[in-house]
């Protein structure tokens, strides 16, 4: 059940969506209220019944850092990004930011999600900057 | 409920004690409080002990060892965790266990080892309390890396610039060096802070506290019975706490520790203050941008009006509500668990007029603000002498 799953939980499917490059959240069909990463049960009403949505994975950089001295677990990383997205659904997430030089980061930036491997192993969505068309 | 009184304070010189462990630096500090307030070890009717982490312990139930070599067994331990904010959530613990009626004279000490471990361990370490499934494992966060995007979103909204976050951390160090219990007793300038490594963008090393070992201790006994150990008890009379959600990412903005707003107005309701009554305060300066958050927090100056009442000298000894005349976090040092305790004896030589040359003349309402991960646990406390 939670093969592939970094950690065990009842919404190990969201790490199976990943590799299918999906960002999948969860939505409460009681209350609405909508989960990304995904809850399998509503924090706000306490209903377990929760249906999943897809989401685009676009949206916008709200909150960014650059990380110099890291845990011990991420010393080959640094210097990296995080940055704090607010989905265009309306989730917000915290990731790294790609394809981009560390300082490249900037408040406002549209991002959309890839799907790429972390250091510990499993595929997790980060970000990088959407080329305008 | 009871009142509640501190009676005695105790603490250990914070910093790199490779001299002592855990057990030790906690006997330091225990022993400081029995004789400041003149008790017998026989009085003392239960300990709260304030340990944050187990991995940095090395130890699991890292209590145990502290009751055991403070004196303390059979009686009644309690250990209790709430990250950095440790201290602050034994010393409302404390407070419960006393006001209940339950016990009359409990110990409450708060102590931690941080230096056994290297800086890379300690910070891994310290990144689980971020959240581990979304936020920490996957993508390494750290605390200096949190705060610094509330510091570069405080900028962004209202102006703040890092010269403005660089004075804090000057006017901490320039108060540790009244404090002979400080990790770091010296004076810095604004162009040191500007100057130093970057750890996370915008902070730099002199923006972050140091990783320091030590531990504080306080004793608590009821109204009546202070009345009787001492002639100067120091009443906590006001209690706030509140908290937030784990996933930093999941907070409305990034300009405010909210938890922070709730408990400063939860203890001055309860202590019947108002902001204008408060004549010093600890606040959690782990990070610069926290003091300068938790003078808006806190109702000491208007939302956004951080970075100017730094500039104006407000939170000196002189201005308008002096904080962190012992160093703060950022000079004192912060060893997690002790923090919150720190901050108690502090306040209480304060109220008391034992401040020395750090004394702000006539205190008698004081504020500790003591914040657990980033607000995922707040504890505010009101004292009056």
């Amino acid at each position: 059940m939670n093969e592939g799953s970094p950690f065990q939980t009842k919404v190990a499917w969201f790490f199976e969506e990943l590799k299918n490059k999906k960002l999948v959240g969860t939505r409460c069909k009681n209350c609405k209220a909508v989960y990304c990463p995904p809850r399998a049960d509503c924090s706000k009403c306490y209903s377990s019944d929760m249906e999943r949505f897809q989401l685009s994975g676009k949206g916008v950089v709200l909150a960014y850092t650059v990380v110099y001295v890291p845990p011990e677990s991420f010393s080959h990383l640094a210097p990296y990004t995080p940055i704090i997205a607010k989905l265009d659904e309306g989730p917000k997430l915290l990731s790294h930011l790609v394809g981009v030089k560390p300082d490249d980061a900037k408040v406002g930036m549209r991002v959309e999600a890839v799907f790429e491997p972390t250091p510990n192993g499993p595929i997790y969505y980060k970000f990088k900057p959407l080329k305008r068309n | 409920m009871r009142k509640v009184a501190i009676v005695g304070v105790g603490h250990t010189k914070f910093g790199k004690r490779s001299d002592a462990s855990l057990r030790e630096l906690a006997f330091e500090a225990v022993k400081g409080a029995i004789e400041d307030a003149q008790l017998s070890l026989n009085e003392v009717e239960a300990s709260i002990v304030g340990i944050a982490s187990d991995e940095l312990a090395g130890q699991l139930l890292p209590a145990a060892p502290v009751a055991d070599y403070v004196g303390m067994n059979p009686k009644p331990n309690i250990r209790v965790e709430a990250a950095c904010a440790t201290g602050g959530a034994a010393l409302q613990t404390g407070w419960m266990a006393v006001a209940s009626g339950l016990y009359d004279v409990v110990l409450v000490c708060g102590v931690e080892k941080m230096t056994e471990v290297s800086t890379a361990r300690a910070i891994e370490i310290m990144g689980m309390g971020g959240d581990v499934q979304w936020e920490f494992k996957p993508f390494g966060t750290t605390f200096p890396g949190y705060y610094a995007m509330y510091a570069d979103a405080h900028m962004r909204m209202y102006g703040t610039t890092e010269r403005q976050l660089a004075l804090v951390s000057v006017k901490n160090h320039r108060n540790a060096t009244k404090n002979p219990y400080a990790h770091f007793p010296k004076e810095i300038s604004v162009e040191d802070v500007l100057k130093s490594k970057p750890i996370a963008y915008p902070l730099k090393l002199y923006d972050c506290c140091p990783i320091s070992d030590g531990a504080a201790a306080v004793l608590l006994a009821s109204g009546e019975r202070a009345k009787r150990i001492t002639d100067t008890p120091v009443y906590i009379v006001g209690l706030g706490c509140a908290s937030d959600s784990m996933a930093v990412f999941d907070r409305p903005d990034f300009t405010s520790i909210r938890s922070a707003v709730i408990a400063s107005k939860q203890a001055y309701k309860m202590a019947k203050i108002k902001v204008g009554d408060i004549d010093l305060a600890e606040v959690h300066d782990c990070f610069s941008i926290a003091e300068i958050m938790a003078y808006e927090d806190l109702g000491f100056c208007e939302k956004g009006k951080g970075g100017k009442f730094i500039e104006e000298g407000q939170s000196e000894i002189g201005g308008k509500i002096p904080a962190n005349v012992d160093g703060g976090l950022l000079a004192k040092g912060h060893p997690l668990g002790a923090t919150g305790v720190s901050q108690a004896v502090e306040i209480t030589k304060q109220l008391r007029g034992e401040g020395g040359s750090r004394q702000v003349t006539g205190a008698e309402v004081a504020i500790s603000h003591n914040v657990g991960g980033t607000g995922h646990f707040v504890y505010v406390h009101v004292y009056r002498r």
